[in-house]
């Protein structure tokens, strides 16, 4: 059997068998030199943006997944390494989605165990009328639940963060993710999201809680990786309920970019930062928005009721309609059936 | 010579073949040499073992695995190597 020619050493330490090739620098390196420049690329990502000050209190918003596992375990091990003297919580949203978020959740809580962090749970039944994604999808189809989600795993983060008395949320949010937003929202012609999509730290109108993107800056094979070799324990099945084609449209370009041009992500996402450079100047003029309250739950809202709280008036409504519906005699097992059958060609 | 390999998919490439996470096989050139290539087992995991219709989840072009799909041989990025030109030592 003819063997490999012997590749080259790692370009930075000289002394390992190169592991994988960064798609950043095109550099091959070894496995302990990835985790110290990924790790390191991290902190100075965090320290340039002051993103902590010591003493604060912040929630890690933990899904079971590959960004935001490494995202806990990356900050434990900066708080650690670099004495930022952050007090770390993991801050989990429970949508009620069978076979997806019961089995992610079980991974949170060991990464609870493993990383000893302190661990909050927030579910969706709890804070919306006992409305489960499962139980949304159920009554309104599969288009467009994403748009509930959405409204709803915002707050939920944000109430979550309340009930711990904390106002700073991270979220694993990757440079891939955030080429594939900057392009959706060019495509959209929407400069009002492209003007906020690239910031580090997001505080809205709309929401109280300081938001922030430590990860924007790593590659997803880079987290992939980085999971993969410190045999980080992760969950890693797609949501059921994300056909989210536009998003997967924009992934595949930027992806077929990168064969041509390798530094598209990057690109993308500088591209990105100078457009919003560009309209800060004449946004002065735009109106501010007046922060006020949503009149039934007290969410900081712009309108009278919050997004969240439409939605709900919206699904109580059907609910209403399907109950009525049920009502009559012999409907009640038809209606299960299909409730379940809806389910079930939705998980693959 | 047929060299033995294990396949391991994972991130929810594995809902493409039928949800097998690991798969234990044997391949030779199919060019009656000895250089079996990485290429050569694409096609093959593509043609005989897949069990998705949805081809292009997993390869575009012919038998170009589809950009964004991380593959790792004996625990190395492909990206070093040649990607699909990699030749199996088995
Ligand atoms: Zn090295
Ligand atoms: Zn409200």
């Amino acid at each position: 059997m003819p063997s490999l020619p012997l590749q080259s050493l790692c370009e930075l330490c000289s002394a390992q068998k190169p592991s994988l090739r960064r798609p950043k620098t095109g550099q091959k390196i070894c496995q302990q030199c990835f985790f110290h420049v990924f790790e390191t690329e991290i902190h100075n990502t965090i320290t340039a943006a002051s993103l902590f000050h010591p003493g604060e209190r912040v929630a890690i918003g933990a899904s079971g997944g590959k960004d935001s596992t490494v995202l806990a375990h990356v900050m434990k091990t900066l708080n650690e390494r670099y004495s930022y003297g952050v007090d770390f919580v993991l801050l989990s949203i429970d949508e009620g989605i069978r076979g997806y978020r019961d089995d992610s959740l079980e991974t949170v809580k060991r990464n609870q165990q493993q990383y000893s962090l302190p661990l909050k749970i927030v579910s969706y039944k709890d804070l919306y009328d006992g409305w489960s994604m499962d139980n949304i999808v159920a009554q309104i189809g599969s288009k467009n639940n994403c748009t509930y989600c959405g409204v709803f795993r915002r707050q939920a983060l944000d109430r979550g963060a309340q009930m711990l008395g904390i106002n700073h949320v991270l979220t694993g949010h990757n440079a891939d993710d955030m080429a594939e937003t900057v392009l959706m929202n060019i495509l959209r012609g929407d400069t009002a999201r492209l003007d906020r999509c690239t910031e580090i730290i997001t505080q809205s109108a709309e929401s109280p809680i300081k938001r922030s993107k430590p990860l924007k800056f790593a590659y997803e094979k880079e987290i992939v990786l980085y999971a993969h070799y410190k045999k980080l324990d992760y969950f890693s099945t797609e949501c059921t309920y994300s056909p989210e084609a536009f998003r997967g449209t924009a992934r595949t370009l930027i992806k077929n970019l990168e064969t041509v041009r390798s530094s598209a992500i990057i690109d993308i996402i500088h591209s990105g930062e100078t457009f919003a450079l560009q309209r800060r100047g004449g946004k002065n003029q735009a109106k501010k928005l007046v922060a006020g309250v949503c009149e039934r739950c007290g969410y900081i809202s712009s309108n009278k009721l919050c997004k969240a709280c439409v939605l709900l008036d919206g699904l109580n409504a059907g609910r209403a309609a399907v109950q009525i519906s049920l009502e009559k005699p012999g409907d009640q097992d038809d209606g299960a059936a299909l409730v379940r059958k809806q389910l079930e060609h939705l998980s693959f | 010579m047929a060299v033995p390999f294990t396949v391991e998919f994972s991130g929810g490439l594995e809902i493409l073949f039928g949800g097998e996470r690991v798969m234990k096989l044997s391949l030779a050139s199919p060019r009656d040499d000895d250089n079996l290539t990485i290429a050569d087992l694409v096609k093959h995991l593509c043609d005989e073992k897949m069990t998705d219709s949805r081809r292009d989840m997993f390869v575009i072009e012919g038998y170009n695995v589809r950009p964004g799909i991380l593959v790792l041989i004996n625990d190395a990025d492909w990206e070093l190597e040649g990607e699909a030109d990699f030749r199996a030592v088995g």
